[in-house]
């Protein structure tokens, strides 16, 4: 059943930028309704401890500070609801947000459905995931205790997974298709002086393979060829995310990689239609930058529907 | 009033593996961020198919020997059982729509 519902900012995915964005609409009167498909707060619910977010010095739990904003957004009367946004077209100067659960008549859209990690595809993955195959240390690493993992991927993702993975693994091996990592210094220091913690450069998984569970990785050497089996457990891939701007194809420009052209008022090419967080291309892919991402975007959509 | 029954390994038997009825089981742990994001949606199930299908929760670390027994390495896991056995699984935080589809299905 459809139903059609008109509210004067629409903001679409409810991680830090779209709660960030919906504090700051819902603060200032807009009708303001938020659209998730699954879990608000995005990536850093999986994160467990966030080190970098300014204002907390010996961290903060990723789950914690998502509840935290979104109860913040809730007090000023921020409208969630739970779907899947499956285009967005322009009618005049309304953006019909169209959902699983109906359209939705927006007067300015902000869009902050951030990106989904990018899978192996390889042969044995989606049958074993759960089994073996996974994609969030902090969620699953408690059922690799004392045996060997692999984690594939060679920037921050990966390497603060391997790290947490040495709480409970025997071994972690970190298989990456260059010979240096992406990660950032400080990230790189901890990984190296870990010593449960070794490096297959140069390497790539060609197929996963075991029995009721994963049991063996075939790698192969991307320089000189040469093909091995590793021996491991678990496997956790962490080798990139993917803008999810799939129904966007045709609406706002795109950047080659399918993440959102924003100016620094974080508008897009579309009069009324803003992005916000790691959906857009100069996104430094942070919590920090998230939020101010939204109130910016926030800020200017207000601005907008204020023109005439 | 939570509808969901807590399920251990002292009556996992008794309460999930002898049921006439189908029952679904949560697995699920504290520090599971995911979880906890089922965690509202299992209650609602639990409320919606109450006399049809009996919505349990199982904590992980309290009770091994019973995660361990249904091989679950990755939480949340949601185990449909019927006949004592599990018939089906969803794996990893999923619209409510995909768990009422699996309920469903057993039904």
């Amino acid at each position: 059943m459809a139903t059609k519902r008109e509210y004067e900012v629409v903001i679409i995915g409810g991680g830090p930028a779209g709660l960030s964005a919906g504090i700051y609409t819902a603060r200032a009167r807009l009708k303001s309704l938020l659209v998730e498909k699954g879990v608000t707060g995005g990536w850093i619910v999986n994160a467990g401890v966030v080190e970098n977010y300014p204002g907390f010095a010996d961290g903060i739990n990723g789950l914690e500070l998502a509840d935290a904003m979104q109860q913040q957004a809730q007090k000023f009367g921020l409208e969630t609801l739970t779907a899947e946004v499956t285009g967005l077209e322009l009618k005049g100067e309304q953006k019909v947000v169209k959902t699983n659960e109906g359209d939705i008549v927006a007067g300015a859209v902000i869009v902050a459905g951030g990106s989904d990690r990018v899978k192996l595809g390889v042969p044995g993955e989606e049958e074993y995931t759960g089994r073996g195959v996974a994609y969030c240390a902090v969620c699953d690493g408690y059922f690799y205790r004392d045996v060997p993992v692999a984690v594939v991927g060679g920037g921050n993702a990966a390497i603060n997974e391997a790290l947490e993975l040495t709480k409970f693994a025997s071994k972690v091996a970190v298989i990456h298709r260059r010979d240096e990592l992406r990660a950032t210094k400080i990230l790189q220091e901890r990984a190296f002086a870990e010593s449960k913690i070794e490096f297959l450069w140069n390497t790539v998984v060609e197929a996963i393979e075991g029995e009721d569970t994963v049991k063996r990785l075939k790698l192969k050497n991307v320089k000189n060829g040469e093909k091995s089996t590793l021996e491991i457990s678990g496997i956790f891939v962490t080798v990139g995310f993917r803008p999810n701007t799939d129904y966007l194809k045709n609406i706002v420009n795109l950047a080659e990689n399918g993440t959102i052209i924003t100016n620094e008022k974080m508008e897009t090419d579309v009069p009324g239609i803003f992005a916000a967080g790691d959906i857009r291309s100069s996104s430094i892919r942070q919590v920090a930058g998230a939020v101010g991402d939204g109130a910016v975007a926030a800020i200017y959509a207000e601005h907008y529907l204020a023109r005439k | 009033m939570s509808k969901s029954v807590e399920v251990n390994d002292s009556n996992f038997d008794q309460i999930v593996l002898q049921s006439k009825t189908p029952v679904m089981v949560d697995f699920w742990a504290v520090w599971c961020g995911p979880c906890r994001m089922v965690e509202p949606i299992v209650e609602e199930l639990a409320s919606e198919y109450e006399g049809k299908v009996t919505v349990a929760r199982l904590n992980v670390d309290e009770n091994m020997k019973t995660a361990s027994q249904y091989g679950i390495m990755s939480i949340p896991t949601l185990l449909i059982f019927k006949g004592g056995a599990p018939v089906s699984n969803i794996i990893g935080f999923r619209p409510k729509a995909e768990f009422k589809r699996s309920l469903d299905a057993v039904l």
